[in-house]
């Protein structure tokens, strides 16, 4: 009757992003905050946007010249970002959308990817401690190895268009998901792995029925960051392949150079505007998976 | 409940075990019982004496002991300190879990975890996340996860050791219930003398570490046994001499 224990579970790793989601009490503190409390969660950010547009025109109007001795075109006032770069010129509108449009499908792309390669990776890893441990120091090696002199080497490599920009992405954006899918799959607590192995449980079943719903807040966690990070990877790889359509973080570049700062400020908000709306999505689909069971993300 | 009822009535027999961690910890010393079928026997002992190690050597999650360990039905109830749900499955979804881990059909596996559940007092929270439930209901519904499978012999570690006195002395009186109605076999651990008398047919005591099984009482009140049945002048008697061999022991 005597039953071995295969897949015994083993402790965290150590190396994660510093966001590891474990489940505490935090829901019932946000229910019994009442009105007043909601009143400055929606005042707040107002002020505060407020006083950042106010920030910029002190320093666009006035602290540039007078505290820096710069000339003023270096940082425009918002207004005039916003009219150079979306209002004024059709042409350098459509510039910009179509730029945005693009880094947007490499940054996808590449997220996509590093999605599956990472996930894979964090599945192996999960599965010995030895596995773990000889792969493990190469993905935190990528992660802190300095990008940009790899850059000129893999367009050498792959050309100097989409396929490159879409590596950079990959390479930047996978490291996260490594992290986040290895923890949150050996997160699942000892006794519910003895709870399957009592029950004759193979390897498929306990990764598929309890580490990976384990998982999930985690794995969101990662996607969300290396969402945000792919687009940073797109915008990058921008600045060194120049062949193929532009992408938004070549208009930075090209304005740049021209010294048409108020369109290059326009375009760094565009490509902001891209990696929030990433960020926000993939938080979303989080709260989408995993909110009705995951207190951390239930109330908030 | 199981066919081979009196060909078999030894659910669990542990005969000479003796347990030695790797690290050398000496956990059980020649510890020899048997729960036979219609019988729920309590081992009780002081913290760390040993009690959980001998369901995890009677369920097959450690081994390495020497001696020998019998157990005549497969099909095994275990019930651990914490309910151990899953927190992404509902009630219902966690109570069918080890038949899908069994590969039993989706109908019969929900018709099942209907019964149990409905067993349990459950079948209104069926739908809910073990988040949105309280101490004694998650309990419950890990009970039920376990009689979903209708083990010939229960294992329980301490259930109801983290629970208030009132939610504890109420899943006292339900087990004692199911005890009756499922006709199980059961062995359960835990240190509160009144929840070893309420419950048990026979109770065994364990001393400190290495475990050895230096007592033990017969309970002979009649089943099913009523929740008034803890200020009976008989109840309390036998309590105190379970205290004092508990005392003993613990010397």
């Amino acid at each position: 009757m005597t039953a071995s224990r295969p897949g015994a579970p083993r402790p965290e790793p150590a190396g994660t992003t510093g966001s590891a989601a474990t489940a505490t009490t935090a829901a019932t503190a946000a229910a019994s905050g009442g009105r007043g409390r909601r009143r400055s969660e929606r005042v707040g950010p107002f002020v505060v946007f407020v006083l950042f547009i106010g920030l910029w025109y002190l320093v666009s109007g006035w602290a540039i010249d007078v505290v820096f001795g710069k000339p003023a075109f270096l940082l425009p006032p918002p207004h005039r970002v916003i009219a150079a770069g979306f209002l004024d010129n059709a042409m350098i509108r459509g510039q910009m959308f179509e730029g945005v449009w693009l880094s947007a499908q490499v940054a996808f792309l590449g997220l996509a990817i590093a999605i599956v390669i990472g996930t894979g990776l964090a599945v192996l890893m999960s599965r010995a401690r030895w596995i773990e441990r000889s792969l493990y120091p190469y993905a935190v090696a990528l992660q802190a190895v300095p990008i940009l002199a790899f850059v000129p080497l893999i367009g050498s490599f792959f050309g100097f268009d989409f396929t490159s920009r879409v590596l950079v992405c990959v390479i930047i954006a996978v490291f996260p998901i490594i992290a986040n899918t290895l923890f949150g799959l050996l997160s699942a607590e000892p006794a519910q792995h003895d709870l399957f192995t009592l029950h004759g449980a193979g390897g498929r079943q306990r990764l598929l029925k309890l580490q990976f719903p384990a998982a999930l807040p985690s794995i969101f966690i990662g996607w969300r960051i290396s969402a945000g990070l792919a687009v940073i990877g797109a915008v990058v790889g921008d600045f060194f392949f120049r062949q193929g359509e532009p992408g938004i973080g070549r208009l930075i570049d090209v304005y740049r150079s021209r010294n048409d700062n108020a369109e290059m400020f326009a375009a760094v908000i565009l490509a902001a505007g891209l990696g929030i709306a990433v960020f926000w999505l993939f938080g979303f689909l989080g709260r989408l998976a995993v909110g009705r069971w995951h207190e951390s993300t239930g109330q908030r | 409940m199981a066919p081979d009822e009196l060909a078999d009535p030894v659910a669990l027999r542990f005969d000479g075990v003796s347990m030695v961690f790797p690290d050398g910890t000496r956990a059980l010393d020649d510890v020899s019982f048997e729960v036979r079928r219609g019988e729920f026997v309590t081992i009780i002992g002081p913290s760390g004496c040993g009690k959980s190690t001998v369901l995890r050597l009677a369920s097959g999650l450690l081994d390495g002991a020497s001696g020998t360990i019998t157990v005549a039905d497969e099909n095994l109830g275990y019930v651990f300190q914490d309910p151990t749900l899953l927190p992404w499955r509902t009630v219902r979804r966690n109570v069918e879990l080890f038949a899908e881990l069994h590969g039993m059909a989706k109908p019969e596996r929900a018709r099942r975890a209907g019964e149990v559940l409905d067993l349990v007092g459950l079948e209104v929270f069926a739908d809910r996340y073990p988040r949105q439930l309280s101490g004694g209901m998650r309990m419950r519904a890990s009970l039920a996860r376990s009689l979903a499978l209708k083990p010939g012999l229960f294992l329980f570690d301490e259930p109801f050791g983290s629970l208030d006195e009132i939610t504890r002395e109420h899943l006292n009186e339900e087990l004692a219930r199911l005890f009756v109605s499922e006709r199980f076999a059961a062995l359960f651990i835990t240190h509160s003398i009144y929840e070893a008398v309420f419950l048990s047919t026979r109770v065994l005591v364990m001393s400190a570490r290495p475990g050895r099984l230096v007592a033990s009482f017969e309970v002979p009140f009649e089943q099913p046994r009523p929740a008034a049945l803890r200020f009976d002048a008989a109840f309390t008697a036998l309590a105190g001499q379970l205290s004092a061999a508990l005392r003993e022991a613990h010397t």
